[in-house]
This record gives C-alpha cells, structure tokens and sequence, in this order.
C-alpha cells in the first residue's frame, strides 16, 4: 500500500545520516564500551553487540518479558528501550546473577522446582524474580503471580515458577 | 526500526528549542509506547529527543494541599509512593491494573498520558486508519472492533484511549501542566484528551511543541470511599474492556460528592457530569447507582462485536460504586470482583 505524505517523516532530507553514538553500559559488574546506531536497542546491543545471549528476544515488542534485564537494580524490558539512553548505567542480565561459581538463589530454585519446560522465558522469568524480590512489595501468592505478570511462559510452568520464587524469597530473607 | 537522530535535552527549555527545531522530531522518555510503535512503523520520528534525565523526577505538597507529580516519575513509583497510596489510593490502585511491573518501572507520568490507542488497525499500516493516515478511512468501524468504543465514537473513528492512570486522574480531576514556545499552560485533565470527531489524529490538546511537566492532584484524594474496577479478557496485563474510576463522598448514609470516570469506553477517559449529578444527595444502594448508569450510558452504542460492552459496563459501575460506598476498593492482586 502506498504511503501518504503524512506517513513520510518529515525533514530527513536535510538532515546527516546519524553517527554511531560511543556509550558506556557497565554489565555484570563490568565496564563495557561500545558505539551503538541510536536505533539499537539494549536488548540487541546486549546480544548481538556484547554477546550475551542469555537476554531473550522474544516478541519484541514488550508483551512477553523474556527479554527483562535489571537496569540500575530495576526490572525492565530491554527490547522497548534504546541502548543510548542506558548510558552510564549498570545492567544485569542472567549472565550476572551467579557469584563465584555459585548458583543465585533463583537459579537454584528454578532447579528444584522444575520451574520450566523449553527455558526460553526461564532468564526472563528469573531477572524478573530478582526485581520483585528487590522491590519488596509481593507479599502473597497472589501477589507474586500480578507481580509477575509481565513474563509469559507458553510452556504454561507458572504454578513451578511461583513455588520457585516463593522458595528463593525465603532463602533470600524476603517473605513469603 | 527505521533510522533516526538521537539528541539529549539539558533542561526543559532546550527540550523545548530542539522539539522546536526540527518538525519530525519527538520526545522520548519511557519508551515503552512510542519504540513500540516505531517498531510498527507507525510512528517514524527523524529525531528522538531524550527527555529522561531532565529533573521531573519529584512527588511536591502543593500550596493548596494537593501534589504535583513531575511528569517523569515512573508509574511503579508513583502508585507505591507513601503519599499517593495514602491519600490518593485511587490512582495507586489504576496505575497497578495496568501493564506489567517492568513497563511500570520504565513508563513515565507524562507519556502514560500521550499514550496512544491500542486498536489493531491504528497498528496495522497495512489497513485504513483515519488516527494514523487522515482520510483514508476507519478499518474498525466495519471490521472487528469488540475492543472499541461505546460513547463519543465518530464516524472517523472508534478508537478507545487505553490508559488505566488517565481514568484515576479523570475521576480525580487532576490538571496537566505543559510549557511551550509560547510559555506555561495547564489543562483540566478532562480538557486534555479529545474526542475523535473528523480529527481522530489528534489524541489530545497538545500543541506540537509542548511538553508535559507535571500532573497536579487537588486536595480531595476520596481515600476512604473508592474503587477502581478493571473488566478485561484475562486477569492481568491486558487492557480494559471496561474499566470503572469510583469516588465518593458519604455523610451520614448520603452521597455528598460522587466522581464516575469510565476507560475503554471511549476516546477518552469519559466523564458524565449529570450522572455524577444523581448521585449527589442520594442514599448510597444499588437503586440510585442504577439511576446514574441510565444516564451514564443513555447515549452509548454498540458496534457489530462490542455491544455486550453496555451492560458489562452497567454491571461494573454499579459493582464499583458499590465497592466504594462500602469502603472495600477492587484488590488489584487477588482478582475475586466481590
């Protein structure tokens, strides 16, 4: 279908085809450097760019979380955010949560609680706990699974998944 | 995703000049909305002007013992923030029904707001879409439309504004706060979203180079008698079929003050001042909020899909009204309607 000229976008004639942008994202506890098109997004710098592709894309458009990753300590969805917009910012993906060899507490609990079946959503899923479990605010069963809503897992494993995260917050200090 | 300039504004006014400068340009604040829809290619920007880091990050007591809520306060902040949970549960509780909590910790009050439609044919560049391509005609009108509109629709359009903060602040009648070129302006919130009329394109009052700085909430939070009802295909993160902003005021079994504000209904976060009106002076049963829904939606109609969205919506203003007036608001974890 033909566009009108209201769907062109307006100006890009006159205007310098855009320069990578030099940003830095400090992962895992590590400072990474790297020149992004502003176009990227951090789900994409994160694994075409950095290699670490344990951040999933799922939907790409914010429906399904299995692209979640902490940004300064707060869950969100990597794919609805530019990369050079994080400058300066610490992020931690799936890759970062185990410490010295040892599995981070979700980790474990997902393990014991067969708390998937194919795993695509499993790093989505567990970046998400550890933002719920920082927050503080699921108290309740209920809680955990409104809280957690924003992860999709089509292999339909949520009941696994709330006992793993129930598990994990105890472990963790949290309730319940 | 198409091609575009990224700039970062250093304060408000050079928001404002960059925004000024170049005539494809937008804001970029959250994201969550307008990356989507680039990804869509239904918004194609030649600049995204990052607006995040500007200092509008605050919740502020005004003089006149409201809060004016800076227009980047992430939603996940705002609805647990002390203050509004306190006083304004209403709002806490909109802004919980909606989204997930990771689109929460990235969308901003301002662009919750500016927030567009989510009718499919406005996604689909394929199809007509007087919102997204004016004159080439409305695709829902005659297509599926179960999640449309009922009141206010247009013959060019019967998009629904999807918000769940927007109907809290509706009820609550809370002001936007905007500056432009030509200086600062605030709007009711009533006043700030449009009705589609033969101009569907535009959502709201906006001018185009305008920016939203602050949300202000007047004193009167109705913290004790309130609901927010959300009626929706699965239990969470899904947007309203119906969803029903509840205050009021009871002094001795008799309704003093009512405010009834409806989502997924209509272009905007719809209000009936002569529904609020027979409400007033009455005793808070079912029999009187019944009288208030003939009026609400005296003038609704239905389209070929949507129809059964009247009587889901007369059900749940009379469940929230009733949930208000007994002091027991709609749980936005445990989904049981009670």
């Amino acid at each position: 279908m033909n566009q009108s000229p209201s769907m062109e976008r307006r100006g890009t004639e006159k205007i310098a085809p855009p320069a990578s942008i030099a940003i830095t994202l400090h992962v895992n506890g590590e400072e990474r450097k790297l020149k992004v098109a502003p176009w990227t997004t951090l789900l994409d710098a994160l694994r075409d760019r950095l290699n670490l592709t344990g951040t999933k894309k799922g939907c790409d458009h914010g429906q399904c979380g299995a692209c979640t990753v902490l940004v300064d300590g707060r869950r969100i969805n990597s794919c609805l955010t530019l990369a050079v917009m994080k400058d300066g910012a610490n992020i931690t993906t799936i890759e970062g949560l185990a410490k010295n060899g040892a599995l981070h507490p979700l980790q474990q609990a997902f393990i014991d609680h067969d708390a998937f079946q194919c795993g695509y959503c499993t790093p989505g899923q567990i970046c998400s706990a550890a933002g719920l479990i920082a927050e503080g605010k699921a108290k309740s069963v209920d809680e955990i699974r409104e809280l957690m809503s924003g992860n999709i897992c089509r292999c339909g494993a949520y009941p696994n998944i709330v006992a793993a995260i129930q598990q994990a917050m105890t472990a963790m200090g949290g309730k319940p | 995703m198409i091609n575009f300039q990224y700039a970062r504004a250093n304060d408000v006014a050079d928001a404002v000049r960059q925004i000024a400068a170049d005539p494809g340009a937008k804001f970029i604040a959250g994201g969550t909305n307008l990356i989507d829809l680039m990804k869509e290619d239904v918004e194609r920007p030649s600049r995204l002007i990052d607006i995040s880091r500007l200092p509008l990050k605050t919740v502020e007591a005004t003089a006149v013992g409201g809060l004016r809520i800076g227009a980047l306060v992430p939603n996940s902040d705002l609805a647990y923030h002390p203050l509004i949970k306190q006083r304004y549960p209403l709002l806490s509780s909109a802004i919980l029904a909606g989204a997930s909590q990771q689109l929460r910790n990235m969308a901003s009050t301002g662009g919750n707001l500016l927030q567009r439609t989510r009718c499919y044919y406005f996604y689909d560049s394929a199809t007509p879409c007087n919102k997204r391509e004016p004159g080439s005609g409305c695709s829902a009108v005659t297509g599926l439309n179960r999640m449309h509109a009922i009141l206010g629709t247009s013959e060019a359009c019967i998009a629904t504004h999807p918000s769940d903060m927007c109907v809290a602040l509706a009820a609550l009648e809370a002001k936007v706060h905007v500056t432009g070129p030509a200086g600062d302006r605030a709007f009711a919130l009533a006043d700030f979203h449009r009705l589609p009329g033969d101009t569907p394109q535009l959502d709201t009052n906006l001018q185009p180079n305008e920016i939203v700085t602050a949300v202000e909430l007047p004193a009167s939070g109705f913290a004790k008698n309130y609901s927010y009802l959300k009626i929706r295909d699965r239990l969470s993160y899904a947007f309203a079929l119906v969803s029903v902003a509840a205050a009021l005021k009871i002094e001795g079994g008799s309704i003093k003050e009512a405010r009834l504000a409806l989502g997924g209904v209509a272009h905007k976060p719809w209000r009936n001042p002569a529904a609020e009106a027979a409400l007033r002076g009455q005793a808070a049963d079912p029999a009187v909020f019944q009288r208030a829904v003939d009026v609400l939606l005296r003038d609704a109609k239905g389209f070929a899909h949507n129809t059964f969205k009247i009587d889901l919506a007369r059900r749940a203003i009379v469940r929230a009204l009733t949930q208000a007036a007994q002091g027991t608001p709609q749980s936005q974890s445990s989904k049981k309607i009670r």
